[in-house]
């Protein structure tokens, strides 16, 4: 067994510098399955190589949904590979043959996570949500449930259930969603508002915010002209003057 | 008319109720009338072409039918009185000025002179001039010889040495000035029994006296005394009366809270992001008349007097107004040096009162006039009674930095300078001198000040991050600082929002780069943290969308998701950014994941070493690593010693102490920040629906895996109080409904009424667009109205200039045709000779 960083490079490459030019992809096979299962960011790396072969090379991958499910936890926002990761994703998720239990089940955990990404991830993943829900308008019910129980105590869908046929999500709904509309970053908001409405047609295109990062979104806020600034009303009585100020309880200005 | 002359236009249909205007038209009237406009306008121009001069008549009212013969005549009169009276020559530079003796302007004296002298004898003037000159000059030999004369008169006078002679002279120029004011005295008492005598027969006239007959009496009246004006005018000056009635304290109570509740109202409106473009908002607390000049209304607002108890209620605790005493008092005090300073700084001084307030202002006011009378002695009475008003306030060291201070200063140009400026001074000497700096260069006084003070922000600003990045942080000075950064960024929000997002640019570019150049980024300085502190106390934190406050939360997000935690200041900086992040939302109760995540984290951190289950930390905290139990404490002694001091903000710079205990001590502070924070978020975060899923992670390392029993005992109240906002939320869920869409209207066929605009013509279209077209039909209407009247007017010049040819061209040929007429009876006269010769 190779070491992870090494693990790391060679996956990076797989699919664009090792499998175009080898007689016989198929062989890698057994490599990529085996990365493929050891977890974490090699997991997400192995999956762009085993897409080549499923797709160009007929390979047939048992569970390849559950094993894609299982990799979905809070650290795939955060990781260094994510656009490629959610790139992929989305190319698996595009197939209008899906069944609506897999595909809302999909949905409700990648907003379940997105409740800890940063503002540049969540601003990736709703427009890829909301595109989940044009493409599977059966999982619409996720958002719209006219005729529902009034009052739930809890959450049908199981975080912790390894099947996404069991994890009863087409029962939930995305709560996670509305917390979003409450993000402080206003795009993130404005985003996260688009699902109080019904969907248009058109899909968005996600493949530039795939690769947004945090400076990006930094720098494209410092850059906006604003015609008036508003200004702190309350006057100010030193650095920890507020009133509540929680600074005040803990910090001395020693 | 003639039915030759018309001409008619012929509708091709006939519509019923139509007005038509140009039905029928007279061709030849209208040409002709054209014409004769034109002879009279368009020909007289062209015959005058060539002239340039004009004769203007500039007589005074010549042709003004306003003004009566008489009337004209006298201002007439006036004008040339005045004319005489001004300048004589502009070469001659001293015209104006006056020359004085003993005060007392020369020309005056000598038309007094004139006067007495008309009087007295002629002959002993002229004497007197003569010995004057003998004096002066040695004397002439005309005047020798008088003097010769006058001593044979009069033999036993020695003759007189030149002192003498001087003395003499001085003498009986003063007995004649002392004859002239006695006369002038009874004069004057004369005049004043007169006055005393009228006044007692003016009551009996009433005031029926005619108008003439007054004058005349008011001219009799002696010219009072300048000294007296004045003293009489002070007397009578208003006593800084107030405007209104002085508002009681209910009053002023209601007031302020309808100000607050505007300005809370107008916030909230701004954190839902609702209306952003639809209303055009002005800075909240700026009025509507604002010229931008830095007076802020509701400072004003809250100087009004009141009183309490029947006392001056003097609101202490309000540092600005202090200041603003001190300003008076300053303002008092100049005026007593006001004779050594130079004039431009006295200008600068006044302006300032002006500024200041309406009282002060009278006062530099009366000051000023007593300057001018150059009455020294009222004018220290008066200071010194504004000195005892103060000196309750003074503080004396106020007092003794101000003696030193200069009173006025130029805003400094670089930072270099403004850092000099403020040099070696004490915290209440650099709040002086901003005060002053900010005061003389008032924006309402100058018009380069406004960029002068806007470039102040920055400096200060930048003054302040250096304080914070010492290494022992003068975190003190900063707190005071933070006033007049406050009030410069309320005079120019937009400079300040410039230089606050420049910085908060550099330290997320300085993040950036080094996120690329090495893969991870360490937590910035304590300037950074000071900063984004400051950020919250001067610009409202709650908007949605707001030009600063936006930016600083996407760098402090990339804070606590991208730096690195190693150490225990880090994670100190950490917390410290969590509870900016806490403040930041703590009106608008947003939802900030990283916030959670790092508390998450930290408290994963205080864990020993373990397999962690149930929960997943995000970067930067990794389940496996090295800096994991940073906030571990296995010590029991120091565990039972703590006390919940609060952190230092020093140790951020550096830690100096290695004293394990207080190591300890300080990590257990960081955790008990950390379950207050939980707590708040808890508190803050129960209204988001999904308020337990947020939470899950924290909760379940809270009731798993903190060893709550080892903690002391006030961290247990802690941990278990967090707990308790945690699980006391219900869980309440309601599935999601779409809004419904606004149904689309079917199309109906229900007329559509349109205003009309003007008849005849396309109707289509909004009414601005058919304002604009109609405004171009006017535009090309008129247009060819101008082209056809200049082409007639070219048309009828070149008629003219056609008839004028041809008028010089008949002349010609006819003295052409007299002088070939001419010439051919000369010839034949000529020819009529030659052949008589012949024939004889």
């Amino acid at each position: 067994q190779l070491p992870t960083g090494l693990y790391k490079k060679v996956l990076v490459i797989m699919h664009d510098c090792i499998l175009p030019y080898m007689n016989e992809p198929t062989l890698m096979i057994d490599f990529l399955t085996v990365a493929y299962g050891i977890g974490g960011a090699i997991s997400l790396l192995a999956l762009n190589g085993l897409f080549i072969l499923i797709h160009q090379h007929n390979l047939e991958y048992p569970d390849f949904y559950k094993k894609l499910y299982s990799l979905l936890d809070p650290s795939i926002y955060h990781v260094k590979y994510r656009a490629r990761f959610f790139h992929l994703t989305d190319l698996f998720l595009s197939s209008s043959h899906l069944p609506a239990y897999l595909v809302a089940a999909f949905i409700k955990r990648l907003a379940r996570l997105a409740l800890t990404a940063p503002p540049e991830a969540l601003l990736m993943v709703i427009p890829f949500l909301c595109n989940l829900f044009r493409r599977h308008p059966a999982c619409r019910v996720l958002v719209h449930r006219p005729g529902g129980p009034e009052d739930m105590s809890e959450d049908p869908y199981i975080m912790e259930e390894e099947e996404p046929s069991e994890s009863r999500a087409l029962q939930s709904s995305l709560w996670e969603i509305q917390a979003l509309q409450n993000h402080y970053h206003p795009d993130v908001a404005k985003a996260a508002a688009v699902l109080n409405q019904t969907l248009s047609e058109m899909e968005d295109d996600i493949s530039g915010l795939l690769e947004l990062s945090g400076y990006e979104l930094f720098d494209k806020e410092v850059k906006k002209k604003a015609a008036d600034v508003p200004l702190e009303f309350e006057q100010v009585r030193g650095l920890f003057g507020k009133k509540n100020d929680i600074f005040a309880e803990h910090f001395t200005l020693d | 008319s003639n039915p030759f002359e018309v001409k008619v236009n012929r509708q091709k249909f006939d519509i019923l109720g139509r007005k038509t205007k140009n039905d029928v038209g007279l061709p030849g009237v209208s040409r002709s009338k054209a014409i004769k406009k034109r002879t009279q306008t368009l020909l007289k121009e062209y015959k005058e072409r060539e002239k340039t001069n004009v004769f203007k008549d500039k007589r005074f009212g010549e042709y003004d039918t306003k003004i009566t013969p008489e009337e004209k005549m006298m201002r007439r009169f006036t004008l040339e009185r005045q004319q005489m009276y001004g300048k004589k020559s502009i070469y001659n530079l001293n015209e104006d000025e006056e020359l004085t003796h003993y005060g007392q302007s020369l020309a005056e004296i000598e038309k007094l002179n004139d006067i007495v002298d008309s009087d007295s004898d002629t002959e002993e003037r002229g004497a007197l001039s003569a010995e004057l000159t003998a004096a002066h000059f040695g004397g002439g030999g005309g005047l020798l010889r008088k003097k010769e004369s006058s001593g044979q008169q009069d033999e036993e006078e020695k003759p007189k040495s030149r002192k003498e002679l001087i003395e003499e002279m001085i003498a009986k120029s003063k007995q004649e000035k002392q004859l002239r004011q006695t006369q002038r005295e009874s004069a004057l008492e004369l005049t004043e029994k007169l006055d005393k005598d009228w006044k007692e027969i003016q009551t009996l006239i009433a005031h029926k006296t005619p108008k003439s007959e007054r004058k005349d009496k008011e001219v009799e009246k002696p010219k009072p005394d300048e000294y007296d004006i004045i003293v009489r005018e002070l007397g009578f000056e208003m006593k800084a009366k107030p405007s209104q009635r002085m508002k009681t304290e209910e009053e002023l109570a209601k007031e302020e809270q309808a100000r607050l509740q505007k300005l809370e109202a107008d916030r909230l409106r701004r954190m839902r992001g609702l209306d952003q473009e639809v209303t055009k908002r002005k800075p909240s607390h700026v009025s509507a008349d604002d010229l931008a000049d830095g007076f802020i209304l509701d400072q004003d607002d809250r100087r009004l007097l009141s009183y309490k108890d029947g006392k001056l209620n003097i609101e202490n605790e309000e540092k600005e107004e202090e200041e603003e005493e001190e300003e008076e008092e300053d303002g008092g005090k100049e005026d007593d040096e006001n004779d050594e300073e130079s004039e431009e700084e006295s200008a600068n001084e006044d302006e300032e009162d002006v500024a200041a307030d309406s009282h002060s202002d009278l006062e530099s006011d009366l000051e000023s006039e007593e300057e001018a009378e150059g009455n020294k002695e009222q004018n220290k009475h008066k200071t010194k009674k504004n000195e005892a008003q103060n000196v309750e306030e003074l503080n004396p060291e106020m007092e003794a930095a101000k003696s030193e201070l200069p009173y006025t200063f130029t805003v400094p140009e670089s930072y270099e300078t403004f850092k000099s400026l403020l040099a070696g001074r004490t915290v209440e000497q650099q709040l002086i001198i901003l005060e002053r700096i900010q005061k003389c260069n008032h924006p309402s006084l100058a018009v380069g000040n406004k960029a002068k003070l806007e470039k102040l922000f920055g400096f200060l600003l930048e003054y302040v991050g250096e304080l914070a990045a010492l290494d022992v942080p003068e975190l003190r000075t900063i707190d005071k600082l933070v006033q007049p950064l406050y009030n410069l960024c309320q005079m120019f929000p937009e400079a300040a929002s410039a230089s606050v997002k420049f910085i908060l640019g550099d330290a997320a570019h300085d993040l950036q780069g080094a996120l690329e150049a090495k893969g991870h980024a360490a937590f910035p300085g304590l300037e950074m943290l000071i900063y984004l502190k400051i950020i919250s106390l001067l610009f409202p934190t709650s908007d949605f969308w707001h030009p600063v406050v936006t930016p600083a939360f996407i760098y402090m997000s990339q804070l606590l998701t991208k730096c690195r935690i190693t150490t225990l200041q880090d994670v100190v900086k950490g917390l410290f950014v969590c509870s900016l992040f806490l403040e930041y939302v703590s009106l608008s109760r947003r939802f900030v994941p990283e916030l959670l995540n790092f508390l998450l984290g930290v408290l994963h951190i205080s864990l020993p070493k373990k397999q962690a289950q149930g929960y997943t930390v995000v970067h930067p905290f990794t389940p496996v690593g090295k800096n994991l139990e940073l906030l571990l404490v296995s010590d029991k002694k120091d565990l039972e010693s703590w006390e919940k001091p609060n952190l230092p903000l020093s140790i951020v710079t550096g830690l100096k102490e290695t004293n394990p205990t207080t190591v300890n001590h300080i990590r257990l502070s960081c955790l008990a920040l950390c379950y207050d924070l939980i707590k708040k978020c808890a508190a803050l975060y129960e209204s988001l629906p999904s308020f337990h899923e947020i939470m899950h992670p924290i909760r379940i390392l809270l009731t798993q895996h903190v060893p709550v029993n080892e903690y002391p005992e006030k961290m247990q109240e802690r941990h278990h109080s967090a707990l308790k906002e945690l699980e006391s939320k219900e869980k309440h869920y309601t599935p999601l409904i779409c809004e419904k869409k606004k149904p689309v209207p079917l199309k109906q066929f229900t007329p559509k009424i349109v205003k009309v605009l003007e008849f005849g013509r396309s109707q289509g279209g909004s009414r601005k667009e058919q304002e604009s077209k109609l405004l171009i039909r006017k535009h090309r209407r008129e247009l060819k109205g101008a082209i056809r009247e200049i082409r007639k007017d070219n048309q009828f010049l070149a008629r003219l200039q056609l008839s004028e040819i041809m008028e010089r061209d008949n002349a010609r040929k006819r003295k052409v045709k007299e002088l070939l007429g001419s010439l051919a009876t000369q010839e034949g006269e000529w020819k009529a000779m030659k052949r008589k010769k012949r024939k004889n």
